[in-house]
């Protein structure tokens, strides 16, 4: 029997909870033995001119080994994205400007942690403060400049090459617009970020990081120190979650590996929960205007998403993300004009880079909204406006007006199995009962339907595999886990071909002398980039095994098979394990499997709220979601990515939103007042199956770590709305959170 | 994240402490639980010179039926209010606001001495003491003293307490079978309350309406003169001062403390018995 698609426990569990994971900050190695500890000075103002920084009081503070300025440290400033104006230069410690909260300014090395914050207090630094632009509206204008050379705040754009079409909706009965706000949201992963570095006498460079992909770390890292990627060796300890704000390096890494190099000691940083609320990359941040239109019968003919993408202070990922946002704004939906643009500008905020679905989570929330008010203003059931308009199973490989090739989907299909479970009939009803009754307590019923691209950007993958002469296997990936689990995912995919339990199967990433070539975990790629060249590698093992074993128990190949770690001569006793063919000599291969492309998972979620209209409290009841990404390799674990995907998802349409006064300063950089769940605030999800493999992999599977965020977030925004919908309301920005509820409700009450 | 440096104290009795505080003037201060002092020295928001430790001095730690009043030492935890038996008897609204802060971690840490100490107006125990009409029992050099807790706050974290006093014990009625409530409105569980409010025999705290917690006197008052439920709840922000911050505005507590206090009254009016 198959090992794939069944629920094999995660072996790295055992050990995470009894042990305890080893994170950067935990690590106990001897060549970081007596390191120093980097504590940073950062900017207190948003946006200002550093007029003087004096540092001899900290130098003479207890345990100070040294104390750097950005005038001392020895590297260049850096266009920390590609295709950003080379004038958003980052320097690695702030010399002339800040340009947001938290910026880098001096760095305090002391022989133990606690005496760097004492030391850094008695850094001081005049600041001549400059206007704050926190809003990118304003920042469009231009009155602040962040980069005055650069002459304007716009870094980038996409679709920006011809006007809009005056005409796109001139064929339309009825035609929609709105402003949205996709809110600004922080990562906050448990393991904050964190570095350690050392220089050996062999002139290499030894970097522990917390990130999601060692290899593209380190090419950065070394990039940015000025020496040959070979020089960087770049080891990932446990990492305690990533969401996209860990792709990659970060300034602080080449800052840690510089400073070691400076002083020729080790050197150690783990931030504070403080710092990694302003410092750490953070997500989404668009503005949005939809314009929808199509007939009174439900066919949508035209879409229009205009973006204002706030990159914050130095452009990283985030700049680049409007792509996809864009490359994704039809959806589901098969509609005959679609047109959009996206421009970013940058702010006096902290930078915003990826986060659990980057670009395209905004696509889908802007179409789902435009779709809902299009129902709402023809009077038609929002969940069948959406059947009417997805595009048919038999369209499929199908080139939307966005400019994406989808796979393979069943839309509707996907719509009626959430709806069905959910009983949306049974829904409608109670909600209409409740009006009826004049409940304080309205139910919302929110439909969201959504495709997304998975492995986009990075459709290739390595993986090896060796069998040892103990029987034990070692398979190498080029992906980068940080809580999914590949060790128990790639383990049974070599086990399906080789027979040998996962637990004699071990899988080792993310060191850079070890495995030199990957493109870690990100855009919930691993799976059907990294898991199925593990695959892929096991089978050609299985090939190579049989070659060699025909030699040795000298049958044909043909008459060979592999089972339970030894290759076998069909209908004989005859065998030799896998084992003892290691002993010979290594049995090892190396592969590469590329998809050429990127597949495009789907699904459909239902939430149920119910909103308290005196408080404006919502609250999610239910919520049921169709989560297509092909085969389950593994339930246990895809369902796990599905309710983690789904927290955040109702995080976002209801909690969470990074906020900064008029002056430029964090008002939510504690967890006291940035809104993160807890259980608490989750109702248990209704998990439906359905899958439709790609074409595009041998395992016809798909991505799987983002969807339950890119749909959960319409469909509760969706819901809440709904809920109030009796009372004239069609649009809340997320999120939605009593307040802002509370403040709809009166707006609505003043208009009727 | 790392305070200012700091000496550090055990107590080993009450008396104790108040010497070391007599020593070590008004640059000492007491940790309990340490779930409210600990995160602002760890913002460097405060920087005592010397804490003295009271957190586990069993001679605090009781609760027990006095006359027609309950006595609780002040080291008593949330934990042990959430969970007495005593109390859901005799005073079961305290337990019930008990049940509400923070999270299982912080019940098991923190004190109601500490939290009626802090003194931050988003606290759920002062606002249901002072519900209560409670008294808080301070000893000092100069011997014990018996502060009612509507005289106890001065403003925000700041009460009548002097610097070498103790809070030993709190002391509540016995309200047994009088109506009471708690309402209190979060965005998340584990959060302080945007507004709460504290119903108990005809008498309401709030939570978060001012600088300090407050009585909301005019809902009270009507209430006596016979005044319907929802005719008293509209009356419960008089005299108040919120503030406006991230989860609220001034004006939405204000609304909130009416909708909270008809809920409570309308629970407490179906409880009492």
């Amino acid at each position: 029997m198959s090992i794939l698609g069944t629920r094999v426990q995660r072996v790295e569990d055992p050990l995470f909870l009894t042990r305890g994971a080893v994170y950067t900050d935990d690590l106990v190695d001897e060549r970081l033995a007596g390191a120093l500890h980097l504590t940073l000075v950062r900017s207190p103002v948003a946006h200002a001119r550093i007029t003087s920084i004096d540092v001899s009081a900290a130098r003479e503070a207890p345990g100070v080994v040294a104390v750097v300025t950005g005038a001392e440290i020895g590297l260049e400033p850096v266009v920390l994205q590609g295709g950003a104006p080379k004038e958003t230069a980052r320097p690695f410690l702030a010399t002339d400007k800040v340009r947001f909260v938290g910026e880098p300014v001096v760095a305090v090395l002391t022989e133990e942690l606690y005496q760097g914050q004492d030391a850094a207090d008695l850094v001081e630094i005049d600041y001549d403060p400059l206007p704050a632009v926190v809003d990118p509206e304003e920042a469009l204008k231009g009155e602040v400049l962040l980069f005055e050379d650069l002459g304007t705040n716009v870094v980038g754009g996409f679709g920006l090459d011809k006007e809009f079409d005056e005409h796109l909706f001139d064929d339309c009965e009825v035609v929609v617009t709105q402003k949205l706000v996709n809110q600004r949201v922080a990562a906050a992963p448990l393991e904050t970020r964190a570095a350690a570095a050392v220089w050996g006498d062999d002139g290499r460079v030894t970097l522990w990081a917390s990130t999601q992909n060692a290899q593209s770390a380190r090419d950065a890292v070394a990039g940015w120190l000025g020496v040959e990627r070979d020089v960087v060796h770049l080891i990932t300890p446990d990492v305690g979650g990533g969401f996209g704000a860990k792709i990659g390096a970060d300034p602080e890494f080449a800052l840690v590996a510089q400073l070691a190099r400076i002083t020729g000691r080790a050197v150690r940083w783990s931030e504070t929960r403080s710092e990694n609320m302003t410092g750490m990359l953070q997500g989404r941040a668009q503005i949005q205007t939809i314009t929808i239109g199509g007939n009174r019968n439900g066919d949508v003919l035209a879409y229009r998403l205009d973006v204002l993408a706030d990159a914050g202070a130095y452009p990283r990922l985030g700049m680049f993300l409007p792509y996809f946002t864009r490359q994704m704004a039809p959806g589901v939906y098969d509609i005959p004009k679609v047109e959009s643009r996206a421009r970013t500008v940058v702010t006096t905020t902290t930078s915003i880079g990826a986060y659990r679905g980057a670009g395209r989570p905004e696509a889908t929330a802007a179409i789902e909204r435009a779709m809902d008010l299009f129902a709402a203003e023809i009077g038609m059931d929002p969940a069948e406006v959406r059947k009417r308009n997805v595009i048919a199973p038999d369209k499929f490989p199908f080139t939307t007006k966005g400019g994406a090739t989808y796979d393979s989907g069943e839309y509707a299909k996907a719509i009626d199995k959430a709806l069905e479970a959910a009983d949306y009939a049974g829904l409608r009803a109670e909600q209409a009962r409740r009006r009826e009754r004049g409940d304080t307590v309205a139910l919302g019923i929110g439909v969201s339907a959504y495709v997304e691209i998975t492995g986009g950007g990075a459709f290739a993958e390595n993986a090896s595999i060796e069998v040892h002469p103990d029987g034990t296997v070692t398979v190498l990936t080029g992906t980068s886990p940080h809580g999914q689990g590949h060790a128990t995912a790639w383990a049974m995919l070599a086990s399906e071909h080789l027979g040998v339990p996962v637990e004699k199967i071990t899988v080792k990433h993310g060191d850079t002398d070890l495995i030199p070539r990957g493109a870690g975990t990100m855009g919930s790629r691993s799976l059907q980039t990294g898991g199925v060249a593990v695959y892929q590698a096991a089978g050609e093992l299985v090939e190579l095994a049989k070659q060699r074993a025909a030699e040795v128990l000298e049958a044909s190949v043909e008459d060979l098979e592999v089972a339970e770690g030894a290759v076998n001569v069909r209908g004989t006793t005859t065998s030799i394990t896998l084992a003892a063919l290691a002993e010979k000599e290594p049995l090892k291969v190396q592969t590469k499997f590329d998809s050429g492309a990127p597949t495009f998972p789907f699904g459909a979620h239902v939430a149920v709220v119910e909103v308290d209209l005196e408080t404006g409290r919502a609250v999610v009841d239910r919520i049921v979601t169709v989560d297509d990404a092909g085969p389950v390799l593994n339930p246990l674990l895809a369902d796990g990515q599905r309710h983690g995907g789904i927290a955040q998802g109702i995080a976002q349409a209801l909690l969470e939103e990074v906020r900064y006064d008029d002056e430029g300063n964090p008002i939510t950089a504690t967890f006291a007042d940035y809104a993160f769940p807890s259980a608490a605030e989750l109702p248990s999800f209704t998990l439906v199956d359905m899958a439709t493999p790609t074409p595009l992999n041998p395992l016809g599977v798909k991505g799987i770590g983002e969807a339950g965020t890119i749909g959960a977030t319409p469909a509760v925004q969706s819901a809440v709305i709904d809920a109030l919908s009796h009372l004239g309301i069609r649009h809340i920005d997320m999120p939605l959170a009593p307040l802002r509820v509370w403040e709809a409700i009166q707006a609505a009450k003043g208009d009727a | 994240m790392i305070p200012v440096g700091f000496e550090y104290v055990r107590a080993t009795s009450v008396d104790e402490a108040i010497s070391l505080l007599v020593e070590h003037g008004e640059e000492a201060t007491l940790l309990a639980g340490g779930h409210s002092l600990l995160p602002v020295m760890k913002l460097r928001l405060a920087a005592p010179e010397v804490l003295i430790d009271i957190g586990r001095l069993s001679e605090l730690s009781y609760i027990r039926v006095e006359g027609d009043e309950i006595a609780i030492g002040a080291g008593t935890k949330h934990r042990a209010l959430e969970a007495s038996e005593l109390l859901a008897k005799e005073c079961p609204l305290l337990p019930a606001a008990a049940h509400t802060v923070g999270d299982p971690q912080v019940r098991h840490r923190g004190t109601i001495g500490g939290s009626l100490a802090h003194g931050d107006p988003a606290s759920d125990l002062p606002a249901a003491v002072l519900a209560l009409g409670g008294t808080i029992v301070l000893r000092s050099p100069r011997g014990q003293r018996t502060v009612p807790i509507t005289g106890f706050y001065t403003g925000v974290f700041s009460t009548v307490r002097d610097p070498d006093e103790v809070i030993v014990e709190v002391r509540v009625p016995r309200t047994g079978g009088a109506g009471w409530a708690y309402e209190k409105f979060v965005r998340r569980a584990n959060d302080w309350a945007i507004v709460a409010v504290a119903v108990v025999d005809g008498r309401i705290g709030l939570a978060n309406m001012g600088p300090t917690p407050l009585r909301a006197s005019a809902a009270e008052a009507a209430l006596a003169d016979g005044a319907s439920i929802e005719e008293a709840a509209a009356l419960a922000d008089q005299a108040t001062d919120p503030v406006s911050d991230v989860p609220a505005t001034a004006e939405y507590r204000r609304h909130l403390a009416r909708v909270l206090t008809k809920r409570a009254l309308t629970t407490a009016a179906g409880a009492a018995g």
